[in-house]
């Protein structure tokens, strides 16, 4: 760790760093691509929309530069006197209009996508704490908290940091993969925001009121995130970490779930008879 | 007081100079006086929140927790955001408008100056109570500079009852600055200055004092709801009691999103004076840009909830904030080909205030861009909140604000204080500002895309090596600034007399004024052509 | 545009200073007050504080528009001077209808959106999950969770009392009209009394007011801690009423100097001032009349 970090300072120094760091992939320095439709979609508008703006950057960046090189007093140029044109000014507004007309279509498109929460096939209710979230699986009324397990003695540098440092738990929130998730994020306390970013999904936990968000996951895997919304002094210590197992393993985790729950009987029966658990969170 | 008794108004004050020892500035009603004493309270303001920002940067050099609790380096972040925005922008800003509108337009002085001595010494009051809370019990704000209730409300430190009475304060301080500079520019104007000869800078602080009285009365209210939350039992921002947290972020933002635009238009007006000055060539296209001011200022009042995407806005609105947001981007491009415009077939030449002017427009334009890319609400819901976003405000506030009041110090200077500053140290001191303001803010948004949430006071590891570059060129960033203060010190107490034009393409009332300006300047109204 | 050549800088002047020691003590000490009695702190030197800052305002602005009177007085203000107070008076109207707009703009957004989607109404109508039972209602009256509020018994209808106040009002501004044309004839006698009359309106004004409050908090069981609702009521009704006694004050002042003889017909800028302020107080009441009351 210190070795690379001192290497990186000394390029730093040096001015080098910015092209080395782009080069280094495992730097991460973009959106990921993510797994879900949602947070494909995101990136690929993130993609359009950047290359336009270091187009818009560079087209202005160019004209800058030659200005500031070609017209140098020190070189004997001369001022010219015009200092009004209409038509320029009709096309640099009506130019960067369209522009932005061109990015807010696919904008809107995925915007809608991602309200429509309907037909999930699961609901799972999110619920954040001061420091820690809890999962409801609303049909199912399987409840846990979902603690954050990095030891003190590895932030306080007394010990060796972990690969997953900040970014473990002890239960993890378990979803199916290719199934329709519906998330309904609320709080305990104070704001805190539920964010995945493989997921594409970010929404604000707000005490009192509940958001929606979705996903169908397509990748089975471990998927961390963090929370997003500045909450007292654990803000940056109530990870999250998402399990999605393929369909089937899925079903036998829950199924395995429920027994625990509620009983062997409850496992075998038709979930239909399970009341929907409205629970009101009156602190 | 004495003027009660002195009946012969019309020029007993002419041969007033200034009063002698302190009571000079603490009694003053001089335009220039008070103008000085914001700029000196602003950088003192920007020293103490750079310096809160150099703590962030030490204990973000690594992760794990080195330097201070996480209790701690959230009140750090919370005041180095206030304090920058209220303590060190806004004053300067307003110490400019007041050396320099009355000067630009020919008046004598401000409109109300005894109410602008006030506007000043409030400041340092609201300071006092603001600075004072990191010694209380329970520690100073420590929920952000937009302080979100329910955590700045039921579960904030006592200490935010101090901070609602500093806000308080500084809202009635800025509310009366920009009655003074409305009334001034309004009323004060000399025979033959029409609206549309002022100079950009007096526009664009019109529109910005417009936008203050709008907004300040709006930041008083929510945190006078707070205020009431917190110690009367109300539920403004409680559901359980029918009212709503988000609520405050619609009153806040309400305030919060003119209020960054506060910060830019008058360093717009700036550069809109200096790149013609050095490129020898009148500004291209004044009357757009007076235009495209009061578009911006008209746009902002409809934009805020873009800093609520993932509130959880109905999709109609956030549809809404979302168009209006990205149409700033239009009047904002007028503005930044406007000046390449000036710029081009023109004669330049790079003094200190153009290298910051040319650094402005070019860095502007990179935080202004990847504003229009949080705009897009879907991909804000993977930027919000995270260092993307800090990486944007740091490319309009730091190069944007900070380098447009740079710029017009080292403009402005000979004439304040009748001295050359030494154009060697003023490069150093440009060049090395703008190699560690981006060492310090370009990582960021590498670090944000992939992934690291803002207001963290430790990481994991995949976030190391770009915060220890944003770390070092932090620290280079704020060494630098030690040297602008030693610049400016020496350029006062000497140098190279300055005549009373330095640069030789600036046009303006204040040139045909002496270096350095005589106490009482334009007793007599000039006329304008 | 000025052509005057004789712009008034008035001399350098304590009272700003005084002022900004005044106001650091008055809201410093107000704060300690606050806190310590939250935390059962001894509260006397927060409160000596508090006074010393609120005697020290005092002192301030009676000091400061002394002298501005006398510098009137004393022929130092032009044309100019007074189109500039006349700015000065007009955008911080202008400020204060901003703040207004802001409380206004709260009870909008809590009547329409936060209270219906509490209750399962709209767009974000699942909140309803958390406050089972809950239904919403305009005015609210059970709160979505009761056990933590007053439950008030009913609220004031707009054709009590309220309609009342409407009536004093609207009169109140009448008669300082017919108190302003008065003086601008140089009529002396009326224009004290039309304004001896106005401010007799308001004080009923402030009676009947402080009569709906007491009747809230004895008999109705309105307070600031009866949710949502009572928070707006009394944060609207309550500055408006702060606007009022200090539109009363200065109407007095105003009486005062008009029985001294400081104002003319053709020079009065101080009266139309306080005019001006007490027309912007009316209005706003018609606005909480009908947004608060009626609707
Ligand atoms: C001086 C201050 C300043 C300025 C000028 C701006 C300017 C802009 N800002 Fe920024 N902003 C802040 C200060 C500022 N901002 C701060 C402090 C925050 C964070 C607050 C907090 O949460 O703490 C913030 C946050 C913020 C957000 C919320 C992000 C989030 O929290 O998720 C958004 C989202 O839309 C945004 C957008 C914009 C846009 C579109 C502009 C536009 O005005 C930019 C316009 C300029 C250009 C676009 C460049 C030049 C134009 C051209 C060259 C023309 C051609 C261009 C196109 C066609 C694209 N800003
Ligand atoms: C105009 C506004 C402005 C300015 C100029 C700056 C300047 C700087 N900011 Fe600022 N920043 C904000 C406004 C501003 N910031 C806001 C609004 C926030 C959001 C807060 C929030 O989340 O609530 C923020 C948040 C913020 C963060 C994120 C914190 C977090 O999320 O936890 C970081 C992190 O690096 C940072 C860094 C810096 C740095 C390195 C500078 C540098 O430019 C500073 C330069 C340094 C100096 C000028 C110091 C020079 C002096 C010395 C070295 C000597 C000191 C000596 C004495 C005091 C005697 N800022
Ligand atoms: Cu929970 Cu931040
Ligand atoms: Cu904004």
């Amino acid at each position: 760790m210190s070795v690379q970090a001192l290497r990186t300072g000394a390029l730093a120094v040096a001015g080098l760093a910015p092209a080395s760091a782009i080069a280094e992939s495992e730097w991460g320095v973009n959106l990921p691509y993510g797994v879900t439709p949602i947070s494909q979609s995101i990136y690929d508008i993130h993609m359009v929309v950047f290359w336009i703006c270091v187009a818009i950057g560079v087209g202005v960046f160019l004209a800058m530069f030659w200005s500031i090189f070609a017209y140098r007093k020190s070189k004997g140029a001369k001022a010219a006197h015009f200092h009004e044109n209409t038509t320029v000014e009709v096309i640099w507004t009506v130019v960067p209009l369209l522009i932005l007309i061109g990015m807010a279509v696919p904008a809107t498109q995925t915007l809608v996508k991602m309200y429509d929460t309907s037909d999930a096939e699961l609901d799972v209710k999110i619920t954040g704490y001061q420091w820690r979230w809890r999962y409801e699986y609303i049909e199912e009324e399987i409840d846990f908290f979902s603690n954050p397990t990095t030891p003190t003695a590895q932030r306080t540098g007394a010990s060796e940091k972990g690969p997953n440092y900040l970014m473990e738990v002890d239960n993890h929130l378990v979803l199916p993969a290719n199934r329709k998730v519906r998330f309904l994020i609320t709080a305990n306390d104070v704001i805190h925001s539920w964010w995945v970013n493989d997921f594409g999904v970010k929404q604000d936990a707000i005490p009192g009121f509940v958001n929606e968000a979705w996903a169908i996951v397509k990748e089975p895997g471990i998927y961390r995130g963090l929370c997003a919304e500045l909450c007292g002094q654990g803000h940056a210590f109530m990870p999250i970490v998402v399990e999605v197992l393929p369909e089937d393993e899925y079903d036998e985790w829950m199924a395995e779930q429920i027994r625990e729950t509620h009983g062997d009987s409850a496992a075998e029966g038709d979930d239909g008879e399970v009341p929907v658990a409205t629970l009101n969170q009156g602190n | 007081m004495s003027a009660v008794t002195d009946t012969h108004a019309a020029d007993h004050h002419d041969a007033h100079g200034p009063a002698k020892g302190f009571t000079r500035w603490l009694f003053t009603t001089n335009h220039k006086d008070i103008g000085a004493m914001y700029l000196i309270f602003s950088f003192a303001m920007f020293l103490l929140g750079g310096a809160m920002a150099m703590v962030i940067r030490a204990e973000l050099f690594q992760p794990g927790m080195q330097m201070v609790e996480p209790a701690f380096f959230n009140q750090m972040t919370t005041m180095h955001g206030l304090i920058m925005v209220f303590g060190a922008v806004m004053p300067a800003f307003v110490g400019l408008a007041n050396y320099m509108i009355p000067l630009m337009i020919g008046a004598p002085d401000m409109a109300l100056p005894r109410m602008n001595n006030w506007s000043f010494w409030l400041l340092p009051a609201a300071f006092l109570l603001l600075v004072s809370t990191l010694f209380m019990e329970g520690g100073a704000p420590n929920f952000g500079w937009t302080f979100y209730a329910p955590l700045s409300t039921e579960y904030g430190p006592p200490s935010t009852t101090y901070f609602i009475f500093a806000v308080h304060i500084m809202g009635i301080s800025s509310i009366m600055g920009a009655i003074n500079v409305i009334a001034t520019i309004i009323n004060l104007r000399a025979p033959g200055m029409t609206l549309m000869k002022m100079p950009l800078f007096v526009w664009t602080w019109l529109i910005t004092a417009f936008l203050l009285i709008a907004v300040m009365p709006v930041l008083a209210g929510v945190v006078t709801m707070m205020l009431m939350d917190i110690h009367f039992g109300t539920s403004f921002f409680n559901a359980a009691g029918g009212g709503d947290p988000v609520l405050f972020q619609h009153l806040f933002w309400f305030f919060g999103h003119p209020e960054v635009y506060i910060m830019i238009l008058p360093a717009f007006g700036i550069v809109s004076a200096i790149i013609p000055a050095f490129s020898r060539k009148r500004l291209f296209g004044y009357t757009s840009m007076v235009y495209a001011t009061g578009a911006i200022a008209v746009l902002s009042f409809f934009v805020w909830a873009h800093h609520m995407f993932v509130v959880g806005l109905p999709l109609q609105a956030e549809l809404f904030f979302m168009y209006a947001t990205m149409i700033i981007a239009v009047p904002t491009g007028v503005k930044i080909f406007n000046w390449i415009s000036t710029m081009f077939r023109g004669s330049l030449s790079f003094e200190t205030p153009m290298l910051f002017a040319v650094a402005f427009v070019i860095l502007f334009t990179v935080g202004g861009l990847s504003g229009v890319m949080l705009a897009i609400a879907p991909a804000d819901f993977q930027y919000h909140d995270t260092y993307f976003v800090v990486a944007h405000f740091h490319y309009v506030l730091v190069p944007g604000a900070i380098f447009g009041i740079f710029a017009a110090v080292y403009y402005w200077l000979p004439k304040w204080t009748g001295h050359m500053y030494n154009e060697m140290l003023g490069k150093t001191h440009f060049w090395m500002s703008f190699i560690g303001m981006n060492l310090a803010f370009f990582p960021m948004h590498f670090v944000g895309l992939a992934g690291m949430p803002r207001r963290y006071a430790d990481y994991p590891l995949q976030f190391a090596n770009f915060n220890m570059i944003s770390s070092i060129g932090a620290f280079m960033f704020g060494v630098t600034q030690l040297l602008l203060l030693y610049i400016v010190i020496k350029t006062i107490r000497g140098g190279k007399k300055a005549p009373a034009k330095p640069w030789d393409g600036a046009e303006g009332l204040e040139w045909d004024l002496p270096s350095p300006l005589p106490y009482h300047t334009f007793a007599k109204p000039p006329t304008v052509q | 545009m000025s052509t005057d050549q004789s712009y008034y800088v008035p001399d350098q002047s304590k009272w700003p200073i005084v002022g900004s020691v005044g106001m650091f003590l008055m809201l410093g000490g107000l704060a300690a007050v606050m806190v310590n009695s939250a935390e059962s702190d001894p509260t006397t030197t927060a409160w000596v504080v508090f006074t010393l800052g609120t005697l020290t305002m005092i002192y301030m602005i009676t000091g400061w528009l002394r002298d501005v009177i006398n510098e009137s007085h004393a022929g130092l203000y032009d044309a100019q001077m007074d189109r500039s107070f006349r700015q000065g008076m007009g955008w911080f109207i202008f400020s204060e209808v901003a703040f207004f707009m802001a409380l206004f703009g709260a009870l909008f957004y809590v009547r329409f959106f936060a209270v219906p989607w509490l209750g399962g109404e709209g767009a974000k109508g699942s909140a309803n999950m958390l406050w089972e039972g809950f239904e919403a209602q305009w005015p609210l009256i059970n709160m979505p969770d009761p056990s933590q509020f007053r439950t008030p018994e009913y609220v004031f209808g707009p054709w009590g009392l309220a309609l009342v106040n409407t009536a004093l009002l609207v009169t109140s501004s009448i008669t300082l009209t017919f108190s302003h044309h008065a003086l601008k004839k140089d009529h002396r006698k009326p224009a004290i009394l039309w304004l001896a009359a106005t401010i007799a309106l308001a004080v009923i004004f402030l009676g009947c007011q402080a009569y709906e409050y007491y009747e809230a908090y004895a008999h109705l069981n309105l307070t600031l801690e009866s949710g949502i609702f009572g928070s707006m009521f009394f944060l609207m009704t309550g500055f408006h009423g702060i606007h009022v006694i200090l539109g009363t004050i200065i109407l007095a002042v105003l009486l005062g100097r008009l029985l001294k003889g400081h104002f003319t017909g053709e020079k009065h800028f101080g009266y139309e001032a306080g005019a001006w302020y007490w027309h912007f107080v009316d209005v706003v009441w018609i606005a909480l009349f009908v947004v608060v009351y009626v609707l």
